[in-house]
């Protein structure tokens, strides 16, 4: 199986006439079965088509046209108007929103993730590539074209949470290589704030019976790798997860950014060395390079499976 | 972007939090005369964005404005850690009863913003929080409702604070919060706030972080401030080699080609994007690589802007070889970079086969990309090859070198030839 998404999902793309947008949604419906994405929006411009998907100027008309509930939005429309798009998405009933826009002010980030908490509805994101469940669907531009996806990409028993969009596709290519496929793969943004962290989706892949372990993509900056190593201790996980930290020079320089907007030490809990500390603290395994990983997730889970 | 001291008062004044009487002078002429104006002791403040000042001697007392003027020309003089300060602030010396912390943050786990007050102010926040945990009061607060005065007067009344203090405080940092959150803070602290003999309020100090992010949509508050565009307030200022970096990024709008950051070492690096420059960089490190730089390629940029930030590395000083590395893309081209950096080695009259240590990005089109790289002799290596180990080859390639001339002997510092060699590159180069 997968968390998020799986081969049912219904989706729409706000903001569908963007460049970008029109590569990504042609991107989506070539992958796997073909995503269903039954709409798009952008203001002033219903009527039209791309890649064959009828344009709509609100959510309200493509989720009419649909006639019913639709299950997910991909936001690509530019950060002054990223809030209005997502707030107009979760009002319309729709339960994921995957934020693909950056540079989003972190004041519009918390309230459209409070908002969509009100709505029992789920936010990943903000500067983020997406969600692929392995020859099956994938939505937002992770992996790119169709044919570049399927070459990274394979279906298997770990699942890939990554701060980075780019290194989401070089770590599961790696997996993959090794004969290690994914049962899903989520790029969950490189901001200060996102939707969802690693600890949040945790346990969609604890229930999820595909997945016997994680492999988490970390950095320098906030709070999220302590939370993870937080739910890991006080939740008896059947999952191994192994990490990987880059950005471990920035230790050196606090207050500069790089990278992403939410990578920039801070204080002392945010350094790498930190956070390596506290990860494997938890029992986490920090590879020291991206080509360890996959045999140390194959003796992870051979050691469990002994169990 | 963090403001001066002598802005965030400003900032604090303007929300409607009272301030101690002050002025912000870029002269000992101009401290004087505020110190006129104030006509009592004053405390000159040096205006730099790095902490420590106090300890530095950025922090001087005056009790006429002629001290003020001798004491001003002294902060003006006085590097902090690298800074010159930009002015100085001449404060009032007001006369404490009691010193108060008032502060709001973001909290990334919670993703919301969190009040705190301390009756223990006057020093580091973090250090109070650690030893007296019970003197620090906090509480989230909703990201769709504006703050109300009940919630920072609960905060306050957590610690145990009553009387008129309660009632004093509750406004400012009430007022606080919703400075906060109307200019797109990530952190709006006062500290300390004092209490006077008289019982009333004053912020003696503030700190005020803006999110780079939202500048855009803040403009009149930096506008009234007098903030310019060109001014990145980062923690440690832009080099001439950092600002032409930038300039190659903007010369138009596909992709990025820039975030560069300088380095004083001998392996220029063209690398990307964010997560897979921060794993290369780290990987050049680990094999005991120099980088002369940081970068961060992404999102498809133009041949121009390729060759633009490869060029930039490649005539920087000290730089002998440069390395080409990303993480498999999927939106940016390998054969776009790759002419590119092609282009820039040819135009500055270097051979690529030689300057190119190797060139590791796998992904779209990656094929014509490879093709492209061959024809120059160039080496390169697709996803089989890892970042750890593309960055060793590179490291090993660049040390061999050096270590090669410094054996033949030890040669001094020379300017390496500038040759704008003026030559096309090739058409499949240019394209």
């Amino acid at each position: 199986m997968s968390i998020l998404i799986d081969e049912t999902t219904t989706f729409i793309v706000q903001g569908i006439t963007g460049r970008e947008a029109v590569n990504l949604t042609r991107e989506c419906l070539d992958y796997g079965a073909g995503a269903q994405i039954v709409g798009g929006v952008t203001p002033g411009r219903k009527g039209r088509e791309v890649h064959g998907v009828p344009v709509f100027d609100t959510v309200a008309q493509a989720v009419e046209h649909h006639g019913g509930p639709i299950d997910g939005s991909v936001v690509t429309v530019p950060p002054a108007f990223t809030k209005d798009a997502v707030l107009e998405a979760i009002a319309n009933g729709i339960k994921l929103v995957v934020i693909v826009t950056e540079r989003i002010p972190r004041r519009d980030v918390a309230q459209m993730v409070e908002f969509a908490k009100q709505h029992d509805a789920r936010i990943i994101g903000p500067n983020c590539l997406g969600i692929i469940v392995p020859d099956v669907i994938k939505m937002g531009g992770i992996g790119g074209p169709a044919k570049d996806a399927a070459k990274a990409y394979t279906p298997g028993p770990v699942g890939v949470i990554s701060r980075s969009g780019g290194m989401t596709t070089e770590m599961s290519s790696t997996l993959t290589a090794a004969g290690l496929g994914q049962s899903t793969a989520v790029s969950i943004g490189g901001d200060a704030i996102i939707g969802s962290s690693y600890a949040e989706l945790m346990p969609l892949f604890e229930a999820d019976e595909q997945t016997e372990a994680i492999v988490i993509y970390t950095e320098p900056g906030g709070r999220m790798e302590a939370q993870l190593a937080e739910w890991v201790k006080t939740h008896d996980s059947r999952l191994p997860i192994v990490a990987f930290m880059a950005g471990r020079f920035m230790d050196e320089m606090p207050g500069m950014s790089f990278g992403h907007a939410g990578t920039i030490v801070e204080g002392k809990a945010d350094t790498a060395a930190e956070k390596i500390q506290r990860l494997a603290e938890a029992g986490i395994v920090v590879a020291e390079e991206i080509s360890q990983i996959p045999d140390i997730v194959k003796s992870k889970i051979a050691e469990r499976s002994a169990v | 972007m963090r403001f001066f001291e002598y802005e965030s008062r400003q900032i604090v004044k303007a929300a409607g939090i009272p301030v101690s009487a002050h002025g912000f002078a870029r002269t000992p002429e101009e401290a004087r005369r505020i110190a006129e104006e104030i006509a009592a002791p004053v405390v000159i403040k040096s205006q730099v964005l790095t902490g420590g000042r106090m300890k530095a001697g950025g922090v001087r007392f005056a009790d006429t404005p002629d001290e003020a003027a001798k004491e001003a020309e002294f902060v003006l003089g006085l590097e902090i850690n690298g800074h010159m300060p930009r002015g100085v602030l001449v404060d009032s010396k007001v006369s404490v009863k009691q010193e108060f912390y008032a502060g709001v943050v973001w909290d990334g786990i919670r993703k919301q913003p969190v009040m705190l007050f301390s009756d223990m102010g006057g020093i580091d926040i973090e250090e109070v929080a650690e030893t007296h945990p019970d003197r620090v009061g906090r509480e989230h607060f909703s990201n769709l409702m504006e703050v109300s005065d009940y919630q920072a007067k609960q905060v306050i009344a957590s610690i145990g604070v009553t009387g008129p203090a309660l009632t004093r405080a509750t406004p400012i940092l009430a007022r606080l919060a919703r400075l906060f959150v109307r200019h797109d803070m990530t952190l709006a602290e006062i500290n300390p706030l004092a209490m006077l003999e008289d019982g009333s309020f004053v912020a003696v100090d503030a700190h005020m972080d803006m999110e780079n992010e939202a500048r855009p949509r803040q403009k009149a508050l930096l506008q009234g401030l007098g903030v310019g565009d060109e001014e990145t307030r980062q923690a440690r200022e832009a080099t001439p080699f950092e600002l032409a970096g930038e300039e190659v990024d903007a010369q138009d709008h596909r992709g990025v080609a820039g975030n560069v950051t300088e380095f004083d070492g001998n392996l220029g690096l063209v690398i990307g994007a964010g997560g897979g420059s921060l794993t290369l960089f780290d990987a050049v490190r680990a094999h005991g690589g120099r980088p002369a730089n940081y970068c961060e390629i992404g999102g498809n940029p133009s041949v121009a802007k390729a060759c633009g930030l490869a060029k930039l590395v490649l005539q920087k000083p000290g730089v002998e070889k440069i390395a080409v590395m990303m993480s498999i893309v999927s939106n940016t081209r390998v054969d776009i970079v790759a002419r590119g950096v092609i282009k820039a080695c040819l135009e500055l009259g270097y051979d690529p086969a030689e300057k190119i240590a190797i060139f590791r990005i796998p992904g779209a089109w990656e094929d014509e990309g490879f093709k492209i790289l061959e024809k120059y002799g160039v080496e390169y290596c697709d996803r089989s090859v890892s970042m750890h180990e593309a960055a060793r080859r590179a490291v090993e390639k660049i040390q061999g070198e050096s270590a090669r001339s410094a054996d033949v002997q030890e040669r001094p510092e020379v300017d390496r030839p500038h040759q704008d060699a003026g030559q096309d590159a090739p058409s499949e180069v240019t394209r």
